[in-house]
């Protein structure tokens, strides 16, 4: 198991947004975290990150305990991520971005090496051409690259991608996708939060659905698909469910 | 090295050697005395940069390190009989260990919270140092003028002291650039751009923004004792003035904080125009709401400062300028 959450919790105040919520993720298969708004998928994404301390619970990340770890810590582990809200650092270039993440990623690389992995990682997702533009400069879908190289820049064993698909139109939608199979060839551990169903239901292992916090249901995709519950939580008519799986 | 073939580094270190060298050549005291002012504020400029640039904290308090390190060099040479060199070091440590402490305590604070914390940080050593029996308490201290026969008397003491600012003035533009360089100054920049983004993508970014303090409290530590040296006495009012903590502010936004050259730029100008206003009859007692004048117009029409504002317009300067 790259990661195990074990009856996770976070309170804010009288508000459960995580709420005793236990899963795991076997080494190299992508998870698809799905579920309304509001329903704690990002807040999950910032305890196991170390962004937020827990309230209770525990999460095991390549069997050691990273419960209590700074976010620096666990992105030395190997833990990366991206944002929802895209966050680049504006004043600095697509390339220093990215060697910001291997410099200080799980390798922790000296500044040459790190700009020469950068280079590669700016490639693999497309960026080259825009390698010394400020971060600032870019657009909405190049932002959302610019999140996902700079996290496998950090070479890491697990990425959380949160939302790295909304905001795209079609064809980068596809483009993306496939840069997420070929992240995933790579021997990188995944967990997805995704709105646009047919894209996480055809590229996920595995899905978990999460609902006011709490988690309702898992499984194989097919089968999240036709659970009554999520169905009425989430995707709304069975219809619609047909269809998603469709496409 | 390949860092060290950056024209915009040895155009800096050039600007600076032959500016200082002009007393020297002049033979003049008066135009020594007037670059010793100039230099002061250009290692002032320069070591806020290293925090307020790079790393994107304000620290409106940062006379404080120039105050303490003036205070602990002239303690030692004035009671306990030491040499200006292990003085001036004395200084820069004792600054030094000041920052480290209110690193891991302070720098957890963020944005206006900061700032007022260390503007609270030197008002409370001001008041500290005035009831502080040892170090004279109000009155201060001073050094008995036949200290300067040990240097060969007095007008030899002073061109010493010019000297070792002016190293120190080198060193704080070499430091500047290499931080700017490093992978170190890769990790301040990124948590100037977003801390967050920085913890997540795995800068450690409490002991990062602790030794970017550090290294920027040394340099006003070291010409703190230089400075009062020169003056022969040292009094809590003129160690911890605040005034200049803001105008250091001023020079760096003024050249453009961030880069390499724009603190020499900015403290330089700066001094020049201040010099301009306390002699004209209309504004010699208003300079201060020049200054304040002054940083307003700078955020709002070029918060990049001169430098900054430069090296945007086209490639070829970028390359020239750091």
């Amino acid at each position: 198991m790259i990661l195990e959450l074990k009856n996770v919790t976070k309170q804010f105040g009288g508000l459960t947004a995580v709420d005793n919520v236990s899963f795991s993720l076997p080494k190299g298969q992508i998870l698809g975290l799905i579920g309304p708004n509001g329903a704690g998928k990002t807040t999950l994404f910032n305890c196991i990150s170390g962004v937020y301390s827990l309230t209770s619970g525990q999460v095991i990340f390549n069997q050691q305990d990273i419960t209590d770890c700074k976010p620096y810590h666990a992105a030395h582990l190997g833990l990366a991520r991206t944002h929802q809200i895209v966050r680049p650092l504006n004043e600095l270039t697509v390339r220093e971005n990215v060697t910001v993440g291997a410099c200080f990623g799980r390798e922790d690389h000296g500044l040459v090496e790190a700009t020469r992995i950068a280079d590669e990682i700016m490639e693999f997702v497309g960026l080259e051409e825009r390698a010394d533009v400020l971060a600032g400069s870019l657009n909405v879908a190049q932002k959302k690259r610019l999140e996902m190289a700079r996290a496998l820049a950090a070479r890491p064993y697990l990425l959380l991608l949160d939302e790295v698909l909304a905001g795209l139109n079609l064809s980068e939608v596809a483009e993306m996708l496939d840069t997420i199979y070929q992240i995933q060839e790579k021997g990188i551990s995944i967990i997805m939060i995704e709105h646009i169903m047919h894209a996480v239901m055809n590229v996920s292992d595995h899905v978990i659905v999460l609902n006011y916090g709490e988690l309702i249901a898992e499984g194989t995709p097919e089968a999240v698909a036709e659970n009554p519950q999520v169905i009425e939580a989430y995707l709304g008519s069975p219809e619609l469910a047909d269809k998603l799986l469709e496409d | 090295m390949k860092t060290f073939r950056s024209p915009g580094l040895w155009l800096t270190l050039g600007i600076v050697i032959v500016a200082a060298g002009f007393p020297l050549l002049a033979g003049s005291a008066s135009l020594r005395e007037m670059m010793f002012v100039v230099l002061m504020s250009v290692t002032l400029a320069s070591s806020l940069n290293i925090l307020l640039g790079y790393t994107g904290y304000v620290s409106f308090g940062h006379i404080v390190f120039f105050g303490l390190g003036g205070y602990v060099g002239f303690y030692t040479m004035a009671e306990l009989g030491w040499n200006l060199l292990p003085a001036t070091l004395a200084g820069g440590v004792a600054a030094a260990v000041l920052a480290f402490l209110l690193g891991k305590s302070i720098l957890r604070l963020r944005g206006a919270y900061f700032a007022l914390a260390t503007i609270g940080i030197n008002e409370a050593l001001k008041a500290f140092v005035n009831n502080f029996g040892p170090f004279g308490g109000p009155t201060g201290m001073e050094l008995h003028f036949s200290v300067y026969k040990n240097y060969g008397g007095a007008t030899q003491a002073l061109w010493t002291t010019y000297w070792g600012l002016v190293l120190i003035t080198l060193l704080v533009v070499l430091t500047s650039f290499l931080v700017k360089r490093s992978k170190f100054g890769l990790g301040l920049m990124a948590i100037r751009e977003d801390e967050d983004a920085a913890e997540v993508m795995g800068v450690v970014a409490p002991d990062a923004k602790t030794w970017a303090f550090v290294l920027s409290a040394i340099f006003p530590g070291l010409i703190g004792v230089l400075f009062f040296f020169k003056n022969g006495n040292i009094e809590p009012e003129d160690a911890f003035r605040l005034q200049l903590s803001i105008e250091m502010i001023v020079m760096l936004m003024l050249g453009g904080q961030g880069t390499v050259l724009g603190p020499v730029i900015g403290g330089a100008t700066y001094q020049r125009v201040r010099g301009f206003l306390l002699t004209s009859p209309i504004f010699k007692n208003m300079q201060l709401a020049v200054a304040g004048l002054l940083l307003l117009l700078i955020v709002l029409f070029i918060p990049s400062g001169a430098v900054g504002w430069l090296r945007a317009r086209n490639d070829t300067l970028r390359r020239l300028l750091e």
